[in-house]
């Protein structure tokens, strides 16, 4: 870890203008990722504006019946956060799939968005990395690369994003507000994470100095029909394989709406609005569901180690597509469904 | 030899350190004050400064619970937090929760069910129980053992871990017992099986 | 110091202590968090160095440049090959207790890389935070060698085998052929014919290796608080290498957290400290990261061949098991892999073989239950193979092929109740409610699987001394310099001591972990119990019999002219076994005595008759219950049985956290432990707690421990025979044949990860 300023600041604005004045700033929030990132020499910011003071923890009603989700909420707060534990119970589930209790109290949802990949290579500065070090190479490819993803990479980079909590906010189709130097703005969840291209070293669309401030989510939470299905190599405390958000309005048989997303797989939350299209107006069934899957994953590619991706990928959606629909109320969020027998 | 390899500075060494400053800690009910600089951990602080070697340090990345302490109640991983934003909480360590002479009901249990070997994840394992306790949601057996999951042990004492936490979480009304969940009558059956 | 060689009990061990659930008495120091650990010493002026590792896997260092870390107001030194001072010359200084044949490694000895993350510099200075900065930029050049190979099957399709040579410790050449194996396997009614793998697997203890040298600034002396399972051999290893007298190196190693085989030889963080802490004269720590645990030793990758035959009736007709497995360039690390076929199964056809090849890897090193595991691992899940080919249950397989003596050396066993084991796991796990059909057993989404597993670990001891003192309020100290990884040495050598001298416990405390006391054995190989054991009862009766000489001197003491193998300590008092009336207090005789304390050291030692005449071994039984979601791969191990038999058990309570622990490491075996190495870079990659997966809380379910009644009066003075490694095997075969008769599939490649059962 690399010496550094600190500074507190007290307000949004302040935080802003403290980052624009520091060389090499970085953004301090729960510090669960950016602290182990510095642990590794990973990232060495020569000052860090620390945000714990910022009145950004709130989680509020919005008027189109909608939430706001503060950036400096804690995971644990939000997922047992009662308005969200009763209208948006995909997201209450997906984030109690991440992580560990002690994690979720420290790292906050902005935070959350912006966490590096868990790419072996990313963080051992022994390894060329393109993301790390652009121009150095990717050994991930043709490497160790169980952790990495099969849909959207590119030659540069096979890396793919963490989260479990961004899987939710894709399928659910938030919208993240951010200020910057230039003042704030709004990004569509799906337009906030990209694909690794040639520039890998850029994991979203943030420009610097920029920070989050919140996460709004819309009036339609799929309260009835969702599940977040997760699988990895333990029971709890591992990082997905292969994660599928779902969140289904259904009338009937029929699914009338459609939304899920990927972990596990790529660079970003993945989504085919595509594939969502292919359920709507249609009965559930498993067969539709495997079409489904096996549309998603059309253009899939598997680098040897993690080439078993793809085959599970589909699996992990006809399954959960099949729960989602099956289920016809709200589950206690508390339920920990994806790891236990 | 083909090759020839550079390690060392991704980018040219900082000018000056960081200089240290007075930060005032509130551990275990008492404020401290060190002079460190920002890179200090919470968790650095309490083994390296203040001799507080009750929080364990096991991977130092967040990756094991050893070092779980509890912030306002709520249990974190002290090797992420820099102390200097820990400021102004209130900071819980397993020597605040008991020491030898006055165990809490947890620490007892853990002795009672066996619940550690090594004992080095064990502090940790207690504030973890301790936080679990304070947020109320885990009361089964596999919410506990969800909710108990961001602390390794590598000498897998999980299955005694479990019993001494359902025990204390039922207040001595519940223990697992190899796994299988067993509840205490209130009363002892008869005076004999009172033993 | 007198000496006693292991015989039958001389003291009654039926009385109220031994074999009772006794609590550590450890307990409370260490849920208080006040038991110290190595990195925990905080001693005055302390400085902190943090090691720079390699970055490469082959090569050489070609510059080091420290000026800018130099520079840095608070670094102290930087510690290179540059400028590291030779010490002794030899290899054979630099040989611990348990080093395997070949050259140890010498840390910061020369420009030479080995092994990727090998540590080539050692930053010091004033605190940690900036020593880790210093370390981070400190400039090193390598010439890389591109000429290695890190891959196990590469060197093996190079014919890069060679016949695993003696000069371990421990390590016991593949038995030798019996019969005609292949001739036998060609005319048998059913055969199989495997390949089972494992790759290299990390101890990962939780607590991190770590020094703490205290300069005691008076000529060269230093108390070295080290994490190790054996402070005498690091001593031994110090002492040599930097000319020390065991005064000058005092190891201290109270608590250590968790070893697993990784603390059994000194680790090179303790030579760094001492080294930097007589340079500098100075105090100095040094603590591993997590990520740098992966250069300490690991579980060898290891390929094993197998092929078993049967008769029509499924009585074994050959049995054939080769091992495959890596070593380091410089030293030879070798297990005994295949031999635990030959102990566990009668046939009249047996061949064994056992390879190495160098890699370019650090020396792998002795993990829980070491080779045991790796060949349990094969043979019982070919044992399970062949039962199906035979059409016969894998237990009743298992009593058909039973043996009574010890076929690999034509020795009867001292003790082996392996049979109960199987039928009182079996009764407790209902195996006879199993049906024998794959896929035959469903629950919801899920098939249901039953799979069982056994295996053997050797009953031995090692020479082992111990001192005691009973001071006249009669509280008793026993000492010798064995260590407590976790095992129970505290609570059960108290027990011992408190039972031989018929004391209270609270008046007993035992310590351990200090190079002051009398030499004893590294914690390792499950022979703490009878080796420290046999030494703690051995002293104790020293002490008795002083007791006895000062009880007949006070006048007319009732116990005149008694020997003393006619009296017994129980209840504070010495007792004429002939006429219990005949007694006194030893708070009196103390009392008479005019004495402050009464003081005695002594050591014992396995009885060669014994050793040579019999097989000495500890078995188990393991049962398991899956359930495994076959669309998406996952398999969840939620009901274990697992029934040993291991002589006498001092105390169930910490036997059976022995043998939860030993099952959870064979669950993780099973399902989760790899490092993943990346043949390119020679590196492995998965180097840290995150991505290295061992069980949470919420993979373990149901463990049920039984321990079979087993009375072995010729293993050792107590009967014990160790539970360290024993719960570990059987239980990761267990867990494949289960997923076998779940689904249908056979898995040989561990860990059983989500992609192998797609």
């Amino acid at each position: 870890m690399n010496s550094f300023t600190l500074t507190q600041a007290a307000a949004v604005d302040e935080a802003v203008r403290d980052f624009a004045g520091h060389a090499g700033a970085a953004y301090l929030g729960g510090g669960t990722n950016l602290i182990d990132l510095m642990k590794e020499n990973v990232s060495r910011p020569a000052h860090l504006t620390s945000l714990g003071h910022l009145p950004l923890s709130d989680i509020t009603g919005l008027p189109d019946g909608g939430l706001r989700l503060g950036a400096l909420a804690t995971n644990a707060d939000t997922a047992w956060h009662p308005e969200v534990e009763a209208r948006y119970p995909l997201l209450s589930q997906t984030i109690l799939a991440g992580a560990t209790p002690q994690l979720r109290n420290m790292a906050t949802n902005g935070g959350n968005l912006l966490q590096r990949t868990r790419c072996y290579y990313f963080y051992d500065l022994a390894t060329p990395c393109n993301k790390r070090e652009p121009g150095s190479g990717c050994s991930a490819i043709g490497g160790q690369n169980r952790v990495c993803g099969v849909l959207g990479t590119s030659a540069s980079c096979i890396a793919t994003h963490p989260s479990d909590l961004c899987v939710a906010l894709a399928a659910l189709e938030a919208v993240v507000r951010v200020q910057g130097p230039r003042g704030e703005r709004t990004i569509k969840f799906a337009d906030f994470h990209r694909l690794p291209g040639n520039q890998p070293e850029l994991d979203n669309t943030l420009q610097p100095g920029e920070l989050v401030t919140a996460i709004d989510l819309p009036a339609q939470g799929y309260a009835k029909n969702f599940t977040y299905l997760k699988l990895r190599d333990r029971a709890s405390y591992a990082f997905a394989l292969v994660s599928v958000a779902v969140g289904l309005e259904m009338d009937g048989n029929t699914i009338k709406t459609a939304r899920f997303a990927l972990g596990g797989v790529a660079h970003k939350p993945w989504r085919d609005p595509a594939a969502e299209k292919m359920l709507e107006g249609q009965t559930a069934s498993p067969d539709l569901f495997r079409q489904v899957a096996t549309k998603v994953f059309a253009e899939a590619k598997g680098y040897g180690v993690n080439s078993f991706k793809i085959e599970l990928g589909k699996r992990a959606i006809v399954r959960a597509l099949e729960q989602a629909s099956e289920m016809d109320q709200a589950i206690d969020s508390n339920a920990f469904l994806n790891s236990n027998p | 030899m083909s090759t020839s390899y550079a390690q060392g500075p991704l980018a040219p060494p900082a000018g000056a350190l960081a200089p240290t400053q007075p930060v005032t800690l509130r551990i275990n009910g008492e404020d401290h004050t060190l002079q460190i600089a920002p890179w200090t951990t919470l968790l650095d602080a309490l083994r390296e400064y203040l001799d507080l070697t009750g929080t364990k340090k096991g991977c130092d990345h967040g990756q094991c619970g050893s070092c779980t302490v509890l912030a306002d109640g709520k249990r974190i991983n002290a090797c992420l937090a820099l102390a200097t934003v820990y400021q102004g909480r209130q900071i819980t360590t397993i020597e605040g929760l008991g020491g030898e002479d006055n165990l809490s009901p947890l620490q007892q249990a853990f002795i009672d069910h066996d619940a550690f070997q090594c004992g080095y994840c064990t502090p940790g394992q207690i504030c973890s129980a301790q936080g679990l306790l304070n947020e109320g949601r885990a009361k089964t057996a596999d919410e506990v053992r969800e909710l108990m999951s961001g602390n390794l042990c590598r000498c897998g004492a999980y299955t005694n871990i479990l019993s001494a936490v359902m025990e204390v979480l039922h207040d001595g009304q519940v223990v697992v017992d190899n796994g299988t969940l067993v509840t205490i009558p209130m009363q002892p059956i008869s005076a004999n099986s009172a033993a | 110091m007198s000496q006693t060689i292991a015989t039958p009990p001389t003291v009654r061990l039926d009385s109220d202590v031994i074999g009772k659930p006794i609590s550590r008495p450890e307990g409370p120091a260490k849920v208080s968090g006040a038991a110290k650990y190595a990195a925990e010493y905080n001693v005055p002026n302390l400085w902190y160095g943090y090691i720079v590792d390699s970055p490469i896997v082959k090569g050489k260092i070609t510059k080091i440049d420290a000026s800018a870390v130099l520079a840095l107001p608070g670094v102290q030194q930087v510690f290179s090959h540059e400028n590291v001072p030779s010490f002794a010359w030899f290899d054979r200084s630099y040989k611990d207790d348990v080093a395997p044949g070949g050259s140890p490694f010498r840390p910061l000895h020369e420009p030479e890389i080995l092994f990727s993350q090998q540590p080539v510099a050692l930053v010091v200075a004033e605190t940690f935070e900036l020593a880790r900065y210093a370390a981070s930029i400190l400039r090193i050049e390598y010439a890389v060698d591109e000429d290695f190979n890190t891959d196990l099957d590469k060197a093996r399709a190079a014919g890069k085998g060679f016949d695993a040579p003696k000069g371990k410790t421990g390590f016991l050449p593949p038995p030798k052929p019996k019969g005609d194996a292949e001739k036998a396997f060609q005319a048998a009614a059913h055969k199989i014919e495997g390949e089972y793998v494992h790759h290299a697997q990390h101890h990962n203890p939780m607590e991190m290796f770590a020094t703490t040298v205290e300069w005691l600034g008076d000529g060269k002396k230093l108390k070295i608080y080290d994490k190790t399972q054996g402070a005498p051999n690091v001593q031994q290893y110090i002492s040599k290498i930097f000319g020390l007298g065991k005064d000058e190196a005092r190891v201290i190693s109270k608590y250590t957290g968790g070893g697993f085989g990784s603390g059994l030889r000194p680790q090179h963080q303790v030579f760094l400290a001492v080294m930097a802490s007589l340079e500098l004269e100075h105090s100095v720590r040094v603590s591993l990261t997590r990520q740098q645990m992966f250069s300490l030793g690991h579980r060898p990758h290891t390929i094993q061949d197998v092929k078993l035959s049967s008769d029509d009736q499924g009585c074994l007709q050959s049995i054939e098991h080769n091992a495959f497995a890596e070593t380091s360039q410089y030293e030879n690390e070798t297990e005994t892999v295949v031999n635990w076929s030959g102990i566990l199964y009668k046939s009249d056809n047996s061949k064994f073989a056992y390879e190495l090849a160098k890699i370019d890897v650090d020396t792998p090193a002795d993990m829980r239950a070491p080779g045991a595991a790796t060949g349990s691992f094969a043979i019982e899940s070919a044992i399970d193979e062949l039962s199906y080919k035979a059409g016969v249950d894998p237990l009743e397989f298992r009593l058909l092929n039973y043996t009574y003596t010890d076929p690999t050396e034509d020795k009867p066993f001292s003790s082996k109740r392996l049979i109960d084991c199987y039928h009182e796991g079996a009764k407790r796990f209902g195996w006879d409610q199993r049906n024998p059909e794959p896929r035959s057993t469903r629950e919801g989404n899920l098939l249901v699987g039953w799979g069982m597993g056994s295996g053997c670990w050797d009953a031995s001891m090692q020479k082992a001394a111990a001192k005691a003192s009973l001071s006249a309020d009669g509280q008793l100290t026993v000492s010798s310099a064995t260590n407590d990884q976790g095992a129970g040495t505290y609570v059960i050598m108290t027990q011992v001591a408190a039972q031989t001298l018929g004391l209270p416990i609270e008046q007993v405390k035992f310590n351990l972990g200090d190079t002051d006391f009398p030499v004893a054995p590294i914690q390792g190989g499950s022979w703490t119990a009878a080796s420290v054991g046999s030494a703690v009862q051995a002293v104790c009766q020293e002490i008795g019999k002083k007791l006895l000489k000062l009880a007949q001197r006070m006048e007319n003491s009732p116990l005149e002219g008694i020997d003393f193998e006619d009296v017994q300590f129980a209840d504070g008092h010495i007792r004429a076994n002939e006429d219990i009336t005949r007694t006194v207090a030893i708070a009196e005789v103390l009392a008479a005595s005019g004495e402050a304390k009464v003081e005695a050291e002594s050591s014992a030692q396995p009885n060669p008759i014994n050793t040579m005449k019999y097989s000495m071994h500890s078995h188990n039984a393991a049962f398991v219950e899956v359930k495994v979601d076959e669309d998406l791969g996952t398999i969840h191990v939620t009901r274990v049985v697992n029934a040993v038999a291991a002589g006498r058990i001092l105390n169930p309570k910490t036997a059976r956290s022995q043998v939860l622990g030993g099952t959870v490491w064979g669950i993780s075996m099973a399902l989760m432990e790899e490092a993943y190495l990346d043949n390119n870079l020679g590196r492995y990659m998965n180097h840290n707690y995150s991505e290295y997966h061992i069980p949470v809380n919420a993979d373990i379910h149901k463990i049920d421990v039984i321990f079979v009644e087993e009375e072995d009066d010729l293993v050792n003075p107590l009967g014990v025979k160790g539970v360290g490694e024993i719960g570990m095997l059987g239980v990761a075969a267990a867990i494949a044949n289960a997923v076998y008769h779940a689904t249908g599939k056979r898995v040989r490649d561990l860990p059983l990860t989500i992609d192998k059962l797609l």
